[in-house]
């Protein structure tokens, strides 16, 4: 070997190891930003290595790409609003995913059109290169429909029609079964483009039937295909730093996955393959369990400023709403008063793992006051005041007292053991998942109607003055 | 690809797994969000393959081959600075209590 392969090797042996240390370092806030600078470091070495690559012929297109995407994502990083964080974490599988399946038919281009020995496209690379670009494939368009659902360019609720299971399978069947003849046919170029535009559309309708409330599994999921295309790639070119990073990618989003399924208490083949929404039509027994008591901020107010301890719980609505900075105040001037406060987290609160937590960091919460479901529940028996500000199944009763729930089973934030409730909620709506919440119907529980962000700075005046 | 190389190659790969499995495991989910940002920055890494590609490689290179390379760099690129900028933004929000 010369000095050059030496050279690129051990820039992508450092990169692995350093990848390896950064993720380590995300084990804790406090050696999460020195891990992520290593894993930035290995990231450098193995660009610069690889651009010393002797089979580099020219450096146009390369340092114009690397500056394009510099700038894109620089832009992005930087003035991409917390709230659309998991918007542009699904932009970022869609882009990782199709720069995963552009190398795979690359690849294949060169290969079949005489620019690269064919002899070298045995059976096992064509398999790593034909699983690479379906799912690569299959993973931008996926993300590009999940985007366009949280965005809500396309409607979060779940789009189903009859048979639609049956022929996702078939298409599925169709894709694979086309990159399998590529296999021992790798020159049918015809087909291989049909499997192509199969993988693309497979995408489309494998996140279409999906609804807006199980977005933080898909998303987990998506995050893993990429990661997995990455890895496969890393097959096809022999490259062990992309099966490495590829692999890790793959297999967190994997474990995410598994941490929101077992969060909602479902299979991952019931939330990919259910539809939620015909789900919950059938077991809804109709009717109202009786009244919903409203209430004023007034009052709240009052019973906010002389508890010993107040528990928020937040949902998506509280991102709607832009209403993080709004509790965060509520808390400080409760906390001023000598109030204990503390926040309960529900594992899929939100639209993606860890929304919650990022969206109220940014409004300076500091993460001690954070707490996880199974910290959290044992507390609410001694709280004075709960606090839901735009949740909803996440707080619903039924998924604990009602078996025949389409959500029973579901862990949650028991806040109706609270000694009293007090739910912020823009309406009498119901919700992205179209389920009755016992808890509003209960006498301990509280509604103040309106939006979050407004409802909240009246509380912040109100308890001040109480 | 030989079997030896795509031997070496599973070996890699299950290691990879298990050693990923045991690391991420140990992120709580405070820090869900920047894991998967930071995974998708380093993920970026085939931004290594892309520019091999993009930059023509072999005696022949084909056109469409180094603009398919081309894109799959600015794509990977934006993955990269745009997940390692996002990650650090986030993780500097995580205070303790004062």
């Amino acid at each position: 070997m010369n000095w050059q392969t030496y050279f690129i090797e051990f820039s992508y042996l450092l990169a692995s190891i350093l990848f390896i240390l950064g993720l380590k370092g995300l084990s804790h806030p406090e050696t999460a930003k020195r891990g992520m600078h290593l894993a930035e470091f290995g990231m450098m070495m193995a660009i610069i290595g690889t651009l010393m690559h002797f089979e580099i012929v020219s450096y146009t297109w390369i340092i114009v790409g690397l500056l394009i995407g510099s700038t894109l994502g620089a832009a992005m990083g930087v003035w991409v609003p917390m709230t659309a964080m998991p918007q542009r974490t699904a932009l970022s599988h869609a882009f990782g995913a199709f720069a995963a399946a552009l190398v795979g038919i690359a690849e294949y281009y060169s290969y079949t059109h005489g620019f690269k020995p064919l002899a070298e496209l045995g059976h096992l690379k064509m398999s790593a290169m034909g699983f690479e670009i379906m799912l690569g494939s299959l993973t931008t368009t996926g993300s590009l429909i999940a985007f366009g659902k949280l965005q809500g360019i396309v409607p979060g609720k779940p789009l189903v029609y009859r048979g639609q299971n049956i022929f996702n399978m078939t298409l599925l069947a169709a894709t694979v079964g086309l990159s399998i003849y590529l296999i021992f046919v790798p020159t049918a170029v015809v087909p291989f483009y049909v499997m192509l535009a199969l993988a693309f559309v497979f995408g489309v309708l494998l996140v279409m039937p999906i609804g807006s409330a199980d977005m933080p599994v898909v998303m987990s999921l998506l995050n893993s295909y990429a990661g997995l295309a990455s890895a496969a790639t890393g097959f096809v070119l022999s490259n062990n730093v992309l099966i490495i990073a590829g692999t890790l990618d793959g297999f967190s989003g994997f474990i995410l996955s598994i941490l929101m399924c077992r969060a909602m208490n479902r299979s991952i083949t019931n939330v990919l393959f259910g539809a939620f929404g015909s789900a919950a039509t059938a077991a809804i027994a109709e009717g109202q369990q009786g009244v919903m008591r409203e209430v004023s901020v007034e009052d709240i107010a009052v019973q906010l400023a002389y508890a010993n301890k107040v528990i928020f719980v937040p949902g998506y609505g509280l991102a709607t709403a832009q209403a993080q900075h709004a509790v965060r105040e509520l808390a400080s001037v409760l906390e001023n008063r000598g109030v204990t406060v503390k926040y309960g987290i529900h594992p899929v609160a939100g639209r993606m793992p860890g929304h919650m937590n990022v969206l109220l960091a940014e409004a300076n919460v500091p993460y001690s006051q954070l707490y996880e479901l199974e910290q959290i529940n044992p507390e609410f028996p001694t709280t004075d005041v709960a606090v839901v500000i735009g949740a909803n199944d996440v707080v619903n009763p039924d998924a604990r007292d009602n078996p025949n729930s389409p959500i029973a089973g579901m862990p949650i934030l028991e806040v109706d053991r609270a000694k009293s409730v007090v739910v912020l909620k823009r309406g009498q709506g119901k919700g992205f998942s179209g389920l009755e919440n016992p808890l509003f119907f209960k006498p301990v529980t509280g509604m103040l109607y309106g939006d979050a962000k407004d409802t909240l700075t009246k509380l912040v005046s109100a308890v001040q003055h109480a | 690809m030989n079997s030896t190389t795509l031997i070496a190659a599973l070996y890699v790969f299950a290691l990879a797994a298990f050693l990923g499995y045991q690391v991420i495991s140990r992120v709580p989910p405070l820090l869900h969000t920047p894991l998967m940002s930071a995974t998708n920055a380093i993920s970026g890494i085939s931004l290594v393959g892309s520019i091999v590609i993009a930059g023509g490689t072999g005696p022949h290179h084909s056109t469409v081959a180094m603009i398919l390379g081309f894109i799959a760099v600015v794509c990977s690129t934006t993955n990269v600075v745009g997940g390692f900028v996002i990650t650090d933004r986030m993780l500097r929000m995580f205070k303790r209590k004062k």
